[in-house]
């Protein structure tokens, strides 16, 4: 056991290994330890210890001072040895600092240590097993030394040997991941560039990496507000920085969706306009209502055709085909309006799902929740905070914070008692049973006044009642939430966007039973949708005016404190999450609807900052940024985005389109069409029959599916148990390390033990004392060599 | 995007964009922000490798430092001789590792360097006690802060020595999803 922790520092002599004296397995307690079965025969014994010897006098000699004992000397007599013997031992510092030397210890100074680690690292990645295999872990969980053949092991080699060692397994990895591992060694620049050097003698794709760092460096430039966020953040943080990235992220899929449904749908029906009758002349409120002189446009679903668009075969009779159109490539409308909401459907879920996928990641907490405070120590302070108005605040909030969470670890001493608890519990019954209540009601105010729209006549402006109805709801109860968790102290932002969720989901219910009502259908809900949008972004706007350009003014002039009001993150996002619900309900039935939305998104961002910069101050309550975006993300996917698709869905599936408009006129439903196509494709060419058996045996039959949807939840269970096996064997690996330093301490006291036997206490520990004591010992351990 | 700069050689620039987190635009952009501190000190060819250091009291005026608690240990960290003076490698590589790409890992190293005042390699009580009054500008009272400290020693030290090695650091900071959030400067 000794060999190890000597390895480091250049021995002289290097004793054969010693079978009989191994480390006993720490689980047993040191009082346990029976002396006579586990102590080493004396001959060993002295082996071990004349090196040990020498080593400490080569140690103490090296050293400036053997008798300046480290100042760290408290912490090590605090944690279990006894008290004389920490501050008696004159060899205690040394024997400090050789224990300061082992590999373990130096990897936070040693440059030697940091690249054996990464020569490991790099070795494994070649291998590619990034777990280790079953086979190397043994029984006792404990690797046995014995394992390691220390001749050839990298640890043990100079720094220019290690340093070529890993310049040679960097050789060996593809570029990118070479790159990869270079990027994330935490060595200086000029050391990465010297074990670069060796790698790039054969360099003839270096074609491929040069394209591909000017590929990176577009995305880069692409990236727009770069300096907007990074005010934004000097400013206030990473917490409202997540707003804005939120916004951005929004912004990605709207214009994704978009620039699919304009070039497979929008702009072929623009170059192949259907006959209409003249529209009605355009004012002003069409911008607002969405009807006149927008009814009949590219916004909407009724304007697109039903046929193929630019079909050779219904050319003009006299067959005289103008020369100049070299080819016409007919273009079947419905099938692509159909797939083109489909794929960008899936093309948003695809980014949603990799968006989570990265939230979680770095969001995601594998083990106990336990150290608190050191956590807040050590991640509070947000560097990206340069105002030095706000590094104030920061500090002051950080101070606020440690207080309490000093003051709580001890109020958690003294447990509530029962008539507090009681206390507690109701209010907590009461705020949960007011927020039921009012969703409750505001869902059947709103289903209500719905009925009751469809029956009053319809002026235009009238049609903006029900939209403004919704919106009021939507901006009011928020503010009515935080209050009642101001109430009952505990904030779930997730409750605010139940009722948003709930309500638009009682609209879905009633846009697909009002088709009676309407001619053609599609479009009045399409125009049903696109007011919601702008009512809601007219209403976001009021909102910020009024929350927080007024609250300003009056807190100003009125009030006359220096307080202005905060930016609520949580409200915000969620309105945003609102609006995009919208626009993903709103994709079949009036496809520019992402266009409106990605303007929307502009405007909003343009004028949310301007009056976050005026009006408000740095938030005063912590914010797990990083938590709350992966909390936002979720909420994005699962009851906004799968409520869409599920709606978008039925509708394509069950729903009879209209008769009179729309690329579906005259089908069954919309699924028909793709049925209809290849039963076209089946007449023309009956070799390509088997492509019929795709949708009847795979999409429609439900064996299929049940056997599809077993397969992933049989993959998410194996996914949970892997998980489960980690965490414990994470637990296991912290009981490891505890007791690594109990065998610390015991080795330290064993050792401490012997030399008191063989050199008794007084005698001075000058290195004349070291050779007369431990001459005859060298001899002896000598003889034991041999 | 032609080669019409003329500062670093092509290859110098590759071995930039191999080690550190910045593409060719940034590394530029950040040649000119390190030039900006002392356009009279800093040559605008890079070709021919000038050894030029910075000074400590350029780099902790630059406005994302300038009001940062902790912006001298930062220059000491990655200055190369451990006083603050930076050349323009060990300024690519501060703003490397705090960039948003860095890992986990490599920020927690450096971060377990800054606040190690006494660069002993353990994060012992008084730096702790430095950190958390550098945190909150002396606010706290000596007592709050000796117990803030007891208790961090207490939740984080997994063997027991009485202080934070990397290991107990790099394990607490897995637990801290803000972490990366947080240890994060835009340039």
């Amino acid at each position: 056991m000794g060999e190890c922790g000597l390895s480091t520092a250049g021995r002289t002599t290097r004793p054969r290994a010693v079978p009989e004296l191994h480390v006993p397995h720490s689980r047993v307690g040191v009082s346990a330890l029976c002396p006579c079965s586990q102590e080493p025969s004396p001959d060993n014994e002295g082996a071990l210890h004349s090196s040990f010897c020498q080593l400490i006098e080569e140690q103490s000699s090296l050293v400036a001072g053997p008798s300046a004992l480290l100042p760290s000397l408290d912490p090590i007599a605090s944690t279990g040895l006894e008290p004389e013997q920490g501050e008696q031992h004159p060899g205690y510092a040394t024997t400090l600092r050789i224990l300061a030397n082992m590999p373990s210890r130096t990897i936070g100074r040693s440059r030697g240590a940091i690249i054996s680690q990464y020569y490991n690292r790099t070795a494994r990645l070649r291998r590619r097993s990034s777990r280790p295999s079953l086979q190397q872990l043994n029984r006792t969980a404990r690797p046995s030394l014995r394992q390691f053949d220390l001749e050839s092991d990298p640890a043990h080699a100079t720094l220019a040997d290690k340093q070529s060692l890993l310049a040679k397994e960097l050789l060996s990895l593809p570029p990118a991941q070479r790159s990869q591992v270079l990027m994330e060694v935490p060595l200086s620049l000029e050391e990465k560039r010297s074990l670069r050097m060796p790698s790039l003698c054969p360099h003839p794709p270096q074609g491929c990496r040069t394209l591909w760092y000017r590929f990176l460096a577009l995305v880069h430039a692409a990236q727009p507000w770069h300096y907007a966020l990074k005010q934004i953040s000097g400013r206030f943080g990473s917490s409202v920085l997540s707003y804005f990235l939120f916004l951005k992220t929004l912004l990605l899929f709207n214009i994704i969706s978009f620039l699919l449904l304009l070039v497979f749908v929008v702009a072929l029906q623009a170059a192949y306009p259907p006959a209409v009758a003249s529209p009605p002349p355009f004012t002003g409120l069409e911008l607002l209502t969405g009807v006149g002189s927008f009814t009949h446009s590219l916004l909407y679903y009724g304007y697109y055709s039903n046929t193929t668009l630019n079909d050779p075969s219904a050319s003009s009779p006299s067959g005289s085909t103008s020369p100049s159109r070299a080819t016409q490539l007919p273009y079947n409308m419905p099938l692509a309006y159909m797939f083109t909401i489909g794929a960008s459907f899936f093309a948003t879920c695809i980014l949603l799902m990799y968006s989570m996928y990265h939230s979680f990641l770095k969001s995601y907490r594998v083990g106990s929740s336990t150290g608190v405070l050191a956590i807040k120590i050590f991640s509070a302070w947000d560097f990206k905070v340069v105002q030095r108005h706000s590094v104030k605040l920061q500090s002051e909030n950080i101070c606020t914070q440690l207080k309490e969470l000093l003051a709580e670890q001890r109020l958690r001493s003294c447990p509530l008692s029962l008539p507090q608890r009681l206390r507690h519990i109701t209010v907590l019954l009461l705020a949960w049973l007011l927020a039921l209540g009012t969703v409750l009601g505001c869902v059947v105010a709103v289903y209500y006044f719905s009925e009751h729209m469809h029956t009053v006549s319809t002026q235009e402006g009238v049609l903006l009642a029900l939209p403004l109805i919704v919106s009021l709801l939507n901006t009011l109860m928020p503010h009515f939430y935080n209050l009642l968790a101001a109430w009952e102290k505990q904030d779930s932002p997730a409750a605010e966007v139940y009722v948003a969720i709930l309500v638009l989901g009682l609209l879905c219910y009633q846009w697909l039973s009002r088709r009676l009502i309407c001619s053609c259908w599609e479009t009045c809900v399409g125009q049903d949708l696109y007011r919601f949008v702008v009512m809601d972004f007219i209403f976001t706007l009021l909102d910020t005016g009024f929350g927080e350009l007024l609250w300003r003014l009056i807190l100003e002039k009125k009030l006359k404190s220096k307080r202005r009001p905060e930016f609520d993150i949580a409200q915000n996002v969620l309105e945003l999450i609102y609006g995009q619900t919208l626009t993903w309900l709103g994709v079949l039935f009036a496809p520019l609807l992402p266009a409106v939305q990605v303007l929307k998104l502009l405007l909003l961002f343009y004028i949310k900052k301007t009056s976050l910069m005026q009006n408000c101050q740095s938030p005063s309550k912590p914010w797990q940024a990083s938590h709350m975006s992966t909390v936002f993300i979720t909420l994005l996917f699962f009851p906004s985005f799968l409520g869409a698709a599920i709606f978008v869905s039925y509708t394509i599936w069950w729903e009879k389109p209209s008769e009179t408009c729309g690329p579906f006129r005259g089908l069954q439903t919309i699924y028909q069409t793709p049925k209809v196509w290849v039963e076209l494709l089946e007449e023309s060419n009956p070799n390509i029959a088997w492509f019929s058996w795709i949708p009847q045996y795979l999409v429609e039959n439900t064996v299929f599916l049940f056997f599809l949807s077993g397969i992933v939840l049989a993959v998410i269970y194996f996914n949970i148990q892997v998980l489960r096996g980690q965490r414990r064997i994470i637990c296991l690996l912290e009981e490891q390390i505890a007791n690594e330093g109990e065998d610390k301490k015991f080795l330290i006291q064993k050792i401490h033990s012997i030399y008191d036997r063989k050199v008794p206490r007084g005698k001075c520990w000058g290195s004349a004392g070291m050779e007369s004591h431990c001459a005859p010992l060298l001899r002896a351990g000598a003889g034991g060599w041999e | 995007m032609g080669n019409k700069q003329t500062i670093f050689t092509p290859e110098q620039l590759d071995a930039y964009q191999d080690c550190t987190f910045f593409t060719r635009k940034e590394i530029l952009r950040l040649f000119y922000r390190y030039r900006d501190l002392a356009p009279q000190l800093v040559p605008l060819d890079y070709t021919s490798k000038p050894n030029v250091t910075l000074p400590y009291e350029l780099i902790g005026s630059m406005p994302e430092l300038k009001d940062n608690p902790f912006r001298q240990r930062i220059a000491e960290v990655f200055s190369e001789s451990g006083d603050g003076n930076m050349t323009l490698d060990d300024f690519l590589d501060m703003f490397s590792v705090l960039s948003e790409m860095a890992p986990r890992d490599l920020k927690a190293y450096y971060a377990f360097k800054i606040y190690d005042f006494n660069n002993d390699d353990y994060i012992c009580k008084s730096d702790l006690e430095k950190t958390v009054n550098k945190l909150t500008r002396n606010e706290l009272t000596p007592e709050e802060v000796s117990l803030a400290c007891e208790k961090v020693i207490y939740e984080a030290d997994l063997d027991n020595d009485g202080k934070l090695s990397l290991e107990d650091f790099q394990h607490m900071i897995i637990r801290a999803p803000d972490f990366l959030s947080t240890f994060h400067i835009r340039i």
